[in-house]
């Protein structure tokens, strides 16, 4: 693996009597696409909240390119860099793309107007929303100004992708990003990613979809009852291997932890 | 790198119109105030399209106009406020009070009034943000409550106009009168207008003004995507306070006096101006300039109806009618995100 960007060590996190984290760790590695499996129930989300500033763990450390971070909420987190792409989008139907993009971090005008009449300069954040887009090869969304409620389901998974790549300078992680696509849009969501994966930016995927995982994983995080139980490789593993390890039918091969 | 393409679908005819009225919420209301001016021209006849008429149709709606602006901010943050024009009574209680029976400077009895009406917008906040009451249960319970404080401070008494006129005169200046061309324009019509404007600028050209479509829109995806949304709604339910006591002063204005028992149903009045204007009860949609045209197309029936010699509840009956056609035609266009 390559140097870890993100990394966690001993999470723990109960709710009352139940534990939703157990002595969890987490590697992301630079430049890699990890997806993290898991049973309903088995604490993914919960470790992916605690990563993306959602959920504050109880105890253990997270470390953000070696330093030590403790986010409060999902703003700091993403001002420290790690950007989430939620299962529901987070976008706001009625706004158009570029208003939905900059929403909560709005690109002012410069000098009089920008600081004291607090205009916006809609030209930059065009500029800015049409250069993403494109780079992500999302060419057919002609009219930027276009509300995204007018967008299919793939380009709404793709307005919120690029804003996550946009804005998010050291991780991106997407919760079921494909879950509520057809095959084909689900495909190209999927070459999305790799295009991310390839601009040097990692990826956490939360993912039940096997087929998928698969072919665009790098690595596989398996997690069940609230900790990391392997690590796979998933040109070595085979699909019906990793849900045996993942529900608990097969014990996982060996594993040599990674240093911290 | 190969871009990643995804599907157009081809738009029909009416669909396309669903579309349009969809992306300019201003057109459905503005089409018909163009079409109601012109009907009552030939309805109502020639007293009905003067200079002199049309702008005592603006003067009618100057103050339901103000306390309509302050409740489209709330009704885009998909709340409701039934308070307005209790607290926009309050406000010119207090400022009438100040200012003419305690007598204290003018500057300090409109300052207070402000600052009672950005208190009360900001109560109304508090309840809906850290009690989390829905807005209508919130504001039904604080349009009694202001109503209740507005009897108390004023004492169940009018402030007469020539104490106003005798002690505090610049609590009537908005309801002076310019005349151009045969029209006659209070300084408070010109006021709503520059509201009207400002208000356009602030929620189309600033961050403020789009986070309050974001938290209507959807609150919840407004949080994820980095927006402090109780935050965003206290400040909404407290502008909206501070317009409603820019309303107060311009009310003192239009009647002469200041009357605690004023306006008691203006809120609905507002409410029905930013309706008919287009605005999605829902949250999220609509435009601000959509209810000025709301509060004009009120104004222009009633004006054009009582000209035609029709009895006052025909007036009533229009303006339901219209609400009921304005939320429909809502309800068909929300369709298109579908």
């Amino acid at each position: 693996m390559s140097p870890p960007v993100l990394q966690a060590q001993g999470l723990v996190k109960r709710y009352g009597h139940v534990v939703a984290m157990d002595d969890c760790d987490f590697e992301l590695g630079a430049g890699e696409i990890l997806a993290v499996i898991g049973d309903n129930g088995a604490g993914k989300s919960t470790l992916i909240k605690a990563l993306s500033g959602a959920v504050i763990p109880d105890a253990g450390e997270i470390r953000l390119d070696g330093r030590t971070v403790a986010f409060q909420s999902p703003i700091e987190a993403r001002r420290a860099g790690i950007e989430t792409v939620y299962q529901n989008l987070a976008l706001l139907p009625a706004l158009s793309i570029v208003d939905n993009m900059f929403l909560g971090r709005e690109i002012r005008s410069p000098g009089f107007i920008g600081k004291w009449l607090r205009r916006l300069d809609r030209e930059e954040m065009r500029k800015v929303a049409r250069k993403n887009l494109t780079e992500l090869g999302l060419l057919t969304i002609q009219d930027i100004d276009q509300a995204v409620e007018t967008l299919s389901g793939g380009q709404r998974q793709g307005v919120a992708v690029v804003r996550a790549v946009a804005f998010g300078s050291k991780v991106v992680i997407m919760d079921e990003p494909t879950a509520a696509l057809g095959v084909r849009e689900g495909r190209r969501v999927l070459d999305l990613i790799r295009q991310v994966r390839d601009r040097g930016l990692p990826i956490v995927l939360i993912s039940h979809n096997m087929p998928h995982v698969f072919e665009v994983a790098d690595r596989i995080h398996v997690h069940r009852l609230g900790k990391r139980i392997a690590t796979l490789d998933p040109t070595d593993v085979d699909m019906s291997d990793a849900v045996a390890i993942m529900t608990g039918a097969i014990e996982p091969p060996p594993q040599d932890k990674p240093a911290l | 790198m190969h871009p990643v393409r995804f599907d157009h679908h081809p738009v029909g005819g009416i669909l396309r119109f669903q579309r349009f009225l969809h992306s300019k919420p201003t057109a459905a209301p503005l089409m018909v105030l163009l079409l109601s001016l012109i009907a009552f021209a030939f309805i109502a006849g020639e007293r009905f399209f003067t200079p002199f008429n049309i702008s005592l149709i603006i003067q009618q709606v100057t103050v339901i106009g103000i306390l309509g602006a302050a409740q489209t901010l709330i009704i885009l943050s998909a709340g409701i406020d039934l308070s307005v024009a209790a607290i926009m009574v309050l406000s010119s209680v207090v400022m009438g009070r100040i200012g003419v029976v305690y007598g204290l400077p003018i500057e300090i009895a409109l300052l207070a009034g402000f600052a009672a009406g950005s208190a009360c917008g900001f109560l109304n906040g508090l309840l809906i943000t850290r009690l989390r009451l829905p807005p209508f249960i919130a504001t039904l319970g604080t349009w009694s409550v202001f109503f209740a404080l507005n009897l108390w401070f004023s004492e169940a008494q009018t402030v007469r106009s020539a104490d106003i006129d005798r002690l505090a005169p610049v609590l009537k200046f908005f309801g002076e009168r310019v005349g151009i061309f045969g029209a006659q324009l209070t300084y408070g019509s010109f006021l709503m207008l520059g509201l009207f404007a400002l208000l356009w600028y602030v929620l189309n050209w600033t961050a403020w003004g789009r986070r309050v479509y974001a938290v209507g829109d959807d609150k919840e995806a407004a949080d994820l995507a980095g927006i402090r949304s109780d935050r965003m709604l206290l400040s909404i339910y407290t502008v909206a306070g501070l317009i409603c006591a820019l309303g107060g002063w311009v009310a003192i204005g239009r009647l002469g006096s200041v009357s605690p028992q004023s306006f008691y149903e203006g809120n609905l009045d507002a409410i029905t101006a930013v309706v008919i204007g287009g605005c999605s009860l829902f949250g999220g949609r609509g435009s601000i300039l959509g209810t000025l045209i709301g509060a004009l197309i009120v104004g222009v029936f009633r004006s054009g109806l009582k000209i035609a010699g029709v009895d006052v509840l025909w007036q009533e009956f229009t303006v339901g009618a219209l609400i009921i056609a304005a939320v429909a035609m809502d309800q068909w266009i929300r369709k298109v995100s579908a």
